[in-house]
């Protein structure tokens, strides 16, 4: 997704939130003919062929940008006894260039993928079953990421650390206007309204306005989806008003646009230039830093009929079906990514500021126990859900992101450009499913 | 036999080790994907270069009748038709005056030259984080500030299309200077007893480049418009680089290779789709050119 410009490399983590796979995109292909990391002569510990007949396993990640995790990884690797793990940290476009190896032999054996493997990957035999993985521990698992990695009842994806996208309010501004949070989509419009004076906007939704995040929030605020099973969720007659409320907020000005930083970090907050930030969980230590206790998060507001919502995303590790052998890499998986919880609680807090995965691992991280990331995290377990299905192909959703660009920042009438979308999210999910 | 195959002191040897290096690559690297493309055209093809589903030309139909992707054609074709004339003049014009100059020529040649020198996507972040930023710190919008208009978000907002000015501005400052190169390179080569002849006539100014410049430019031109044309419909870097986010790439001034990389190498990577619309886009571009050198041709005759 997200990969147009050279992504910073601290932004990499991110792009699992980036929306459904269309963002960036760098040069695809770079991984043809890289060293895998499987263990061979070309391998920097001359692991060689012959290793005791201990399991080799590859195992691929992208680059994140937060500094110690590299190591913290190949800590955790080393510390594997029944095999040998030889950990791969692919710089560039990791996404493209992971579902082209995973074409050929010299691919991964086990990888991690935004949000779990695609249903293409998942029905070209690419990836591994690893439902039996899960034993008893399935139901801790933050039940939107577990939904969003199954299919044909299976799960073919373990959540590694969980990130998710919220509102956040400067409470000083809110107190000053005398307003409450908004808990109602109208009460949003009018407190964005209300907050912008002069130089500050009540409202920070993106460069795009929100065409490009909050679709899909709006959706879930009037109780519809993308996808109702593996029918379209949006054909109702809610559709088009909630979409036309991003629209509203684009012809009252009372959206911030224009920031040389966008939505992913919270400058536009700390400035003081909006009143209200959709931002990411990961910017709250830095939000913490500037405005100290002056901060507080609110999921997306609801509309009559539907519920509040934030949207989750989490890297699922999968195993390629082409592993020199499968059986060792889901064992790896299931000791790394679901026994070994005191690893999973340090990979998601230690280095920067996501989720475990495990929900009952949430309270026994000290920086989650309190304070406006503990509410974030009870708004994942409470509304959370997918930011995109399984079935919502990129196809579906370049589509979909083109459909909001035409409604908020053109104007575009939501029932006709609705209309215009439904047969060809049918077509996407006909050939998906037929 | 041998011998006669090496031809004359080896020559055919030579040739083949000189030229052979060279043809392989070419053929490798080119013509060998553009071969496969067209075979992909013709397949079902996602996430795979060797499908195995022939569908004819239903991937034809249906990048055809994919509103997204003739609209990006068609946008295309459009701003063909107004980047090309007007990097034409600006170029030409440019080559007239540092052609003209007598103080500090070189210097101007190269002032005007050294974008050409610079990144497409450096030249592209340029425009978007600083000159163009919607910040009021931006340098447009610090101008702007100066006469009192408050900031304009360039980048966001769709009406006034103000991308537009971004976009075509950092593609001029880009280009201009290499064709202005390919211009004053012409111009040096007009026989000077030309000028001389003309001007004991009694011609000047205007006359002088309509009746003597201009027609000696005619082979220049019509490379530079030929290579101006190819050049608008390949755009692809500093429009991604301007206008691509993090949710993607607008629906608007979206280049028919953008929407293309996007479907064939997204994590869609559609091949099939993909490949069809690059057969569309070559064609089309190939049918473009083939009329431009007929009418410029014609034009050169009399």
């Amino acid at each position: 997704m997200a990969r147009p410009h050279r992504p910073l490399p601290s932004l990499s983590r991110r792009r699992v939130l980036a929306l459904g796979g269309v963002g960036a995109l760098g040069a695809s292909l770079a991984a043809c003919g890289d060293n895998t990391g499987r263990g061979g002569s070309s391998s920097p510990e001359g692991a060689g062929s012959s290793a005791g007949g201990r399991p080799q396993i590859a195992q691929w990640y992208h680059q994140y940008g937060e500094a110690g995790t590299q190591e913290a990884v190949e800590r955790y690797a080393a510390d594997y006894e029944p095999a040998d793990v030889t950990v791969s940290w692919k710089p560039g476009d990791y996404d493209q260039s992971t579902a082209a190896s995973l074409l050929t032999d010299s691919g991964p054996d086990v990888f991690e993928y935004g949000n779990g493997p695609t249903i293409d990957m998942i029905r070209g035999e690419q990836v591994a079953d690893l439902t039996d993985l899960f034993g008893d521990t399935l139901d801790d698992f933050t039940p939107s990421l577990v939904e969003r990695m199954t299919y044909d009842g299976k799960v073919w994806a373990v959540p590694q650390v969980v990130d998710t996208q919220v509102l956040v309010y400067r409470r000083s501004l809110l107190e000053q206007a005398g307003i409450e949070p908004p808990q109602q989509i109208s009460e949003l419009v009018e407190a964005a309204r209300e907050l912008t004076r002069d130089d500050v906007k009540g409202l920070f939704l993106g460069n795009d306005g929100g065409a490009g995040l909050l679709g899909g929030p709006m959706l879930w605020a009037a109780g519809l989806d993308y996808l109702d099973g593996e029918q379209v969720g949006f054909d109702s007659a809610g559709a088009p008003e909630a979409l036309a409320v991003l629209r509203t907020l684009w012809t009252d000005e009372t959206v911030l646009l224009g920031q040389a930083k966008d939505w992913f970090d919270p400058e536009a907050l700390t400035s003081g230039r909006a009143a209200m930030q959709w931002t990411g969980l990961w910017t709250f230590p830095v939000i913490a830093e500037a405005l100290g206790d002056d901060f507080g998060v609110i999921p997306w507001p609801a509309m009559e009929g539907g519920s509040p919502s934030v949207p989750v995303g989490a890297y699922g590790s999968c195993v390629s079906t082409r592993a020199s052998d499968v059986q060792a890499a889901k064992d790896f998986v299931r000791w790394l990514w679901i026994e070994q919880t005191d690893k999973q609680l340090d990979f998601a807090t230690a280095y920067g500021f996501h989720l475990p995965s495990r929900t009952s691992l949430v309270p026994e991280a000290e920086v989650l126990a309190s304070g406006p990331a503990a509410d974030a995290a009870g708004y994942v377990t409470e509304h959370g859900h997918a930011q995109t299905p399984l079935l919502w192909t990129p196809q579906s959703a370049t589509a979909w992101s083109d459909m909001m660009n035409r409604i908020v920042r053109d104007g575009a009438d939501p029932q006709a450009e609705l209309d215009a979308l439904v047969p060809i999210v049918e077509a996407e999910l006909e050939r998906v499913t037929g | 036999m041998l011998a006669r195959l090496r031809g004359r002191q080896d020559v055919n040897l030579w040739f083949w080790v000189f030229v052979g290096p060279f043809f392989a690559g070419l053929v490798l690297f080119i013509y060998v994907p553009i071969g496969w493309s067209v075979y992909l055209s013709f397949f079902e093809a996602y996430n795979t270069v060797t499908p195995t589903e022939f569908v004819g030309l239903a991937n034809y139909r249906d990048m055809l009748t994919d509103q997204a992707f003739r609209d990006s054609l068609l946008t295309f074709v459009v701003f063909a038709a107004f980047i090309v004339p007007t990097t034409f003049a600006l170029s030409l014009l440019t080559a007239l005056l540092v052609a003209r100059t007598r103080v500090m020529q070189a210097f101007f040649r190269s002032v005007f030259f050294l974008p050409v020198a610079c990144s497409y996507v450096v030249g592209a972040l340029v425009w978007k984080m600083s000159i163009f930023s919607g910040m009021s710190s931006g340098a447009a919008n610090a101008l702007l500030g100066l006469a009192g208009v408050s900031p304009i978000p360039w980048l966001s907002i769709t009406d006034p299309p103000w991308y537009w000015l971004v976009i075509v501005s950092a593609r001029l400052w880009l280009q201009v200077g290499f064709y202005m190169i390919l211009f004053l390179a012409a111009l040096q080569r007009v026989p000077v007893n030309l000028y001389e002849a003309a001007a004991i006539d009694g011609a000047e100014g205007w006359q002088v480049f309509r009746h003597i410049t201009w027609p000696q430019l005619l082979p220049a031109s019509t490379a530079v418009l030929l290579l101006l044309l190819i050049n608008a419909f390949q755009a692809f870097d500093e429009f991604y680089n301007i206008l691509a986010g993090f949710s993607g790439y607008p629906p608007y001034a979206r280049p028919p290779l953008v929407y293309l990389y996007y479907t064939a190498l997204g994590s869609g990577q559609n091949f099939g789709d993909g490949s069809a619309g690059a057969v569309i886009l070559t064609v089309l571009i190939a049918a473009v050119a083939l009329a431009q050198t007929r009418v410029l041709r014609l034009g050169g005759r009399d």
